[in-house]
C-alpha cells in the first residue's frame, strides 16, 4: 500500500495541471473550437508581444519576483543571526506568527490604507504636523515601478520565510554551531551567518522558491498596490481572460505562456545570484575577517522587522476599526462614530462561508497530510533519497501560475461531470495543498536523524511502531505546521474555489474578493478579519499542541538553550 | 464479454428514454407562454443566478428576493456571487466546449451590454424569446424606454429580461465644492482650476468606458454616427475631437492620470477620502445609499449634464442549457413585480430607478412607488434630463483600444 503513496500523490497534483495546461496551451497556439479557433497557428504571440506596455509588464513582474524575496530573506536572515535566542526574538515570534495567517488580498488591503496619501499614517500628522487638509496628490500605493508591490509582497512574506525557517532551525543544531563560531571569535551575526546559514539555507530554498514564483505571478496584491498603467503580467492575463471580447481568450493563453517563462527566468536568476553569493561567502570566510562590529547591523535588522510587523499590525487595526467604523472622512484619525451596523449586517451572511472554508480546509489538509506522511515514510524505508526528478515534480504546482492552467482544469471537471462537487472542489485545493505540505514537511523529515530509527530497530522494533511512537511524536512540531499551512493554503484559494466550484462554494475568501471589488473598506474589514482568523486558529493549534504535549520534554521544544 | 454487451445495450436503452424524456421535458420549458405550466415546473426548483455580489445592498435585495419567490412560488434561489460578468460567460463557454448542452450551472445572469452581445452572438443563450411573455412584462415601459429592447444597440429580441435603469449622473459634496461643470468642455475648465480633483475609472472598466462614451457623445460633430456601427470615415472626426480632449484633461486628473482608480466604487471611496471633489456613477440612488450607509457626508448632492448623460438597462439573462428554466422565469418574472421594482427604487435598499411605466399600474401598486423617499443626494426623474443612448459596441472596441495606446501605458 505504502508503495503507492507517491504514485497517488504525483496523479493528485500533476494529473490536474497537465490536463489544465494542455487545456491553456491549445488556445495560445489557436485552437479552441468553442470560440472558433480551428488551426494551429502563432499568430496569437505576434499580437502579444504587439502588446503595448508588454516589456514593462514583464519586467514588473520579474522585479517584483526577485526583489521581494530578496528583501524578505536578507531580513530573515538578519533577524535570525543577529537576535535568535533573545527576549525580543521570543517577541517577535510571538507577533509574527499570527500575521504569516493573515491572507495577502487582507494585508494588502491593510497596507494600501495605511500607506495611501489619504490612509492612515498621513491622517496621523494631519492636518496640525503636515497642514493638509486634502490629501497629497502623490502616486503610492500603485507607483509605476512597482515600490508599494514590491514593499507589501515583501512584508507579507517575511513571516512566511521567518516560519519556514523556523521550523527548520531544530534539524541543523543551530546554537551549538554558532556557539562554537562565536568561540572562535565571529561576532553574533558573522557566526550564524558562516556557521548555520549554509546549512540552513538549504533547508528553506524550496520555500524561497515558491515565494519567487508566487511574487512573480501574484494577482490579487498587484491589483490593490500595483502599478497600473501597465500592471504587472499577471493582473494583465487575468484581465484578458476575464474581457467579455472573447477572442482575447486566445490572447490571454499565450500570455499564461508567457507568465510561465518569466517566472522560470525569475527561478534561474536567482540561481545564478545564489552562486554569486556563494563565491562571495567562500571569499569572506577565507579572509579570516571575524566582522566583530556588529551592533549597528543589529539593531537595523531590529528595526526593520519591527517597522515590517508593526506596518501589517496598523493595517490590521486599520481594517478592524474600518469595520466599526461610522461616518469617517480625511483627515480624522478616527470614525465620527463607532457603529456595529455592518458587523450586525454580515454575521448572518457568515455562517455558511465559513463552515464551507472549514470544512474544505481541514479535509484538504488531513488528505494531504496522510499522503505526504506515507510518501515520505516510503521513501525512507526505500532507503533512498527522492531524485532531483521527483523535486522537480514538487514544484510545479508551484511555479506554474494559477492563471495557466485553472481554465483548462475546468473543463476537465465538466468532461468528468464533477463540476460544482465537493470532491472535485476538493481536488482542485489539494493541487495547491499538497506541494505545501510536502515542502513543509519534507525537509525536517528527511533530516531526521536516523540514528533513532536504527537503535529502534536494534532493540526489535517495528518500523510501524517505529514510525508511531517515535517518528510521529518527535516530528510533531513540523507535522501540525505542514496541517496548518495546508490548511491555510486551501483557505486563500479563490480562483480554483470560484473556478472548479463554479461559484457555489461559498468561502470566506471567495466573498472576500466578490466584496472586494465594491471597495467598501468596512465590509473589506470584517471580511478580512474573518479570512485572518480561520488560518490563525490552525496554527494556533499547530504551535499550541506540541508545546503542549512536550511540556516536560526540554530537548523537544524549539529554541532550548 | 455477454454481460458486458448486454450492459451496453441496457445503457443504451436507458440513454435514448431519459433523452426523449429530457426533449419532452425542455419543449415546454423553452417558452413561458402557459405560466400555470410554468410555475407548476418551477415549484421546488433550485434557481442559481449568477450576480455581480461586490455591493452589500445589491446582496441584501437579492437575498430578498430569494425569501419572496421561495414563499410565492416555492423556487429556491441561489445567489452566486460574481465579481465580474464576464467569468459567468467564460464558465457558459466551458461548458458549451465540453458538450454540456444540458443541467448547465448557470440558471440566470445579471448582464447587459457587451457581455450580453457576446453570449448572444455565440448561441450562449436560450434561442427563442421568452422575456415579453413574462405577466409582468406588460407593466414594463417599453415605449418610453427604448433601451428596455436595446441593450446598447443590440436588439434584446426577447432573450433577456429587463430588470432595472441606469443614467450616469454625477455627485460632489455641496459643503466643499461650489461651482459645478454642467457639459464635458466646462468640466475641462473646472479641472483647470482644480488639478488633480477628478478622476475616471481605467478603461475599459464599466463606468470609466462610459465617461470616454459620454464626452464622444458631447464633441462628436455627429452624435447619431455613434449608433452605427463604426467606419473608418464616421471614426476618425470622433475619435479627433475625444482625443484632443483627454490630452488635456488627462494631466489634470487625480495622480497626473499616470494612475486611474478601479471602478466605480473606488470613485466613492475616493470622494469620500476628499482625493477627489467630483465623482460619478451609473445607479442614480447610490450616492443617497452611501450616506445611509455612513460612507458619504450628508451634504452630498447629484447634478447631470445640461445636454443629458448616457443611460442604459440592465436585464437577466437564461443560458441555453440552463438547468431551471422555468424556476428562472418564475424569478425573472418576480424581478418585474411592481413590489420587487419598489422596493429597488428605495435608496435605503438600492435606490435603483424601475423599469415600470407607473401609469399603468394600479392605485395600489403606484402607491407603493408614491411613497418612497428618494433621499438628499437623488436626482428626482424629471431632473435627470435627456437620456443618451448609448453608442454602437463596434465604437468602444476601438475607443478603448486607442485609449490603451495613448494612455494605458506611461
Amino acid at each position: 500500500m505504502l508503495h503507492f503513496a507517491p504514485i497517488l500523490a504525483i496523479a493528485l497534483m500533476l494529473g490536474p495541471i497537465l490536463f489544465g495546461l494542455a487545456g491553456s496551451l491549445a488556445p495560445a497556439f489557436g485552437y479552441l473550437p468553442a470560440l472558433g479557433g480551428q488551426d494551429v497557428t502563432l499568430e496569437h504571440f505576434s499580437r502579444l508581444v504587439q502588446i503595448p506596455g508588454l516589456t514593462q509588464s514583464i519586467w514588473l513582474s520579474l522585479s517584483s519576483g526577485l526583489i521581494t524575496t530578496l528583501l524578505s530573506l536578507i531580513l530573515v536572515v538578519m533577524l535570525i543571526s543577529a537576535w535568535s535566542g533573545t527576549r525580543f526574538f521570543a517577541m517577535v515570534q510571538v507577533l509574527i506568527s499570527p500575521l504569516l495567517s493573515i491572507p495577502h488580498a487582507a494585508t494588502a488591503f491593510g497596507l494600501a490604507f495605511l500607506l495611501a496619501p489619504s490612509g492612515w499614517l498621513v491622517r496621523f500628522v494631519s492636518p496640525h504636523l503636515s497642514g493638509w487638509t486634502r490629501p497629497p496628490d502623490w502616486l503610492f500605493p500603485n507607483d509605476p515601478q512597482g515600490l508599494a508591490l514590491i514593499a507589501g509582497l515583501a512584508t507579507k512574506e517575511l513571516p512566511f520565510l521567518l516560519l519556514v525557517t523556523l521550523a527548520a532551525l531544530p534539524q541543523v543544531d543551530a546554537l551549538r554551531n554558532a556557539r562554537v563560531a562565536q568561540t572562535l571569535g565571529y561576532g553574533p551575526m558573522a557566526s550564524w551567518i558562516f556557521a548555520v546559514w549554509p546549512r540552513l539555507y538549504r533547508q528553506i530554498r524550496l520555500p524561497i522558491f515558491a515565494v519567487i514564483a508566487y511574487a512573480s505571478s501574484v494577482v490579487d496584491v498587484a491589483l490593490i498596490l500595483g502599478p497600473t498603467n501597465p500592471p504587472t503580467l499577471a493582473v494583465q492575463l487575468v484581465r484578458w481572460m476575464s474581457d467579455p471580447d472573447l477572442q482575447l481568450r486566445f490572447l490571454a493563453s499565450a500570455g499564461a505562456m508567457l507568465q510561465l517563462c518569466v517566472t522560470l527566468c525569475a527561478l534561474g536568476l536567482w540561481w545564478l545570484g545564489e552562486k554569486l553569493v556563494a563565491f562571495v561567502f567562500i571569499l569572506s570566510v577565507g579572509s579570516g575577517r571575524r566582522f566583530k562590529k556588529d551592533i549597528l547591523w543589529r539593531w537595523i535588522s531590529a528595526g526593520l522587522v519591527l517597522a515590517v510587523i508593526l506596518s501589517l499590525l496598523l493595517g490590521l487595526i486599520g481594517l478592524l476599526v474600518w469595520s466599526f467604523a461610522g461616518f469617517w472622512r480625511f483627515p480624522e484619525s478616527l470614525p465620527q462614530a463607532f457603529t456595529l451596523k455592518s458587523w450586525i449586517k454580515q454575521i448572518p451572511m457568515l455562517a455558511d462561508p465559513l463552515l464551507n472554508s472549514i470544512g474544505i480546509g481541514v479535509l484538504a489538509a488531513l488528505i494531504a497530510l496522510v499522503i505526504t506522511t506515507l510518501c515520505l515514510e516510503q521513501e525512507t524505508r526505500a532507503g533512498h533519497k527522492a531524485g532531483r526528478g521527483a523535486l522537480t515534480l514538487l514544484y510545479i504546482p508551484l511555479i506554474i501560475p494559477q492563471v495557466a492552467f485553472l481554465f483548462g482544469l475546468q473543463l476537465l471537471f465538466l468532461l468528468l461531470g464533477w463540476e460544482h462537487s465537493a470532491f472535485g472542489l476538493l481536488l482542485a485545493h489539494l493541487v495547491f495543498v499538497l506541494p505545501y505540505v510536502f515542502l513543509s514537511l519534507g525537509d525536517p523529515w528527511r533530516h531526521f536523524d536516523p540514528r533513532y530509527g536504527q537503535v529502534a530497530a536494534s532493540l526489535g522494533g517495528t518500523p510501524w511502531a517505529f514510525f508511531f511512537h517515535i517518528r510521529l511524536p518527535l516530528l510533531l512540531r513540523p507535522i501540525m505546521t505542514a496541517a496548518a499551512v495546508g490548511f491555510a493554503v486551501s483557505i486563500g484559494q479563490y480562483l480554483a474555489t470560484i473556478l472548479i466550484g463554479g461559484g457555489r462554494w461559498e468561502t470566506i475568501t471567495t466573498e472576500a474578493v466578490a466584496l472586494s471589488s465594491g471597495g467598501n473598506r468596512r465590509i473589506i474589514g470584517i471580511y478580512a478579519i474573518m479570512q485572518m482568523l480561520l488560518p490563525f486558529l490552525g496554527f494556533a493549534l499547530a504551535m499550541a499542541l506540541p508545546a503542549f504535549l512536550h511540556r516536560h520534554r526540554r530537548d523537544m521544544r524549539p529554541n532550548t538553550h | 464479454m455477454l454481460a458486458s454487451l448486454s450492459g451496453l445495450t441496457v445503457s443504451a436503452f436507458l440513454m435514448v428514454t431519459s433523452s426523449a424524456v429530457l426533449a419532452d421535458g425542455h419543449a415546454e420549458l423553452t417558452s413561458a407562454k402557459d405560466w400555470a405550466k410554468v410555475t407548476k415546473a418551477a415549484k421546488g426548483q433550485t434557481v442559481y443566478w449568477h450576480a455581480w455580489g461586490g455591493g452589500d445592498r445589491i446582496n441584501d435585495y437579492i437575498a430578498w428576493i430569494g425569501k419572496q419567490v421561495q414563499g410565492q412560488y416555492g423556487v429556491t434561489l441561489k445567489h452566486v456571487k460574481v465579481s465580474d460578468t464576464a467569468n459567468v460567460v467564460s464558465q457558459v463557454i466551458a461548458e458549451k466546449a465540453a458538450g454540456k448542452d444540458k443541467g448547465g450551472s448557470v440558471d440566470l445572469v445579471w448582464i447587459n451590454g457587451e457581455n450580453f452581445a457576446s453570449m448572444k452572438q455565440k448561441g450562449l443563450l436560450m434561442p427563442k424569446s421568452w422575456a415579453p411573455d413574462l405577466p409582468n412584462y406588460q407593466y414594463a415601459d417599453i415605449k418610453g424606454k427604448p433601451t428596455l429592447t436595446t441593450d446598447f444597440t443590440v436588439p434584446t429580441d426577447g432573450l433577456e429580461s429587463p430588470w432595472g435603469m441606469a443614467q450616469l449622473s454625477f455627485y460632489y459634496d455641496s459643503a466643499v465644492t461650489k461651482d459645478l461643470p454642467k457639459s464635458a468642455a466646462e468640466l475641462l475648465d473646472w479641472a483647470k482650476k482644480n488639478p488633480g480633483r477628478f478622476a475616471y475609472p481605467k478603461p475599459p472598466d464599466f463606468i470609466g468606458s462610459t465617461f470616454l462614451k459620454q464626452i464622444a457623445l458631447e464633441l462628436a460633430p455627429n452624435a447619431a454616427d455613434l449608433s452605427k456601427p463604426v467606419s473608418e470615415e464616421s471614426y476618425k472626426p470622433v475619435a479627433d475631437k475625444l482625443f484632443a480632449y483627454l490630452d488635456e484633461l488627462n494631466p489634470l486628473l487625480w495622480r497626473k492620470g499616470k494612475a486611474f482608480p478601479k471602478n466605480v466604487t473606488s470613485l466613492k471611496t475616493m470622494l469620500a477620502d476628499s482625493e477627489i471633489e467630483i465623482a460619478f456613477t451609473f445607479n442614480p440612488g447610490s450616492a443617497s445609499s452611501a450616506i445611509a450607509n455612513n460612507e458619504l457626508p450628508d451634504s452630498v448632492r447629484s447634478f447631470v449634464f445640461d445636454k443629458g448623460t448616457i443611460g442604459n438597462s440592465h436585464f437577466v439573462a437564461i443560458p441555453y442549457n440552463a438547468n431551471a428554466k422555468a424556476g428562472a422565469f418564475v424569478v425573472a418574472n418576480f424581478l418585474m413585480s411592481p413590489q420587487a421594482q419598489a422596493r429597488k427604487q428605495d435608496p435605503n435598499v438600492w435606490g435603483d430607478p424601475t423599469i415600470l411605466n407607473l401609469a399603468s399600474l394600479n392605485a395600489k401598486d403606484k402607491a407603493l412607488f408614491e411613497a418612497l423617499d428618494l433621499g438628499v443626494a437623488t436626482l428626482k426623474p424629471e431632473d435627470f434630463g435627456q437620456a443618451l443612448p448609448e453608442p454602437h459596441a463596434s465604437w468602444m472596441e476601438r475607443i478603448e483600444k486607442d485609449w490603451t495606446k495613448r494612455y494605458g501605458v506611461q
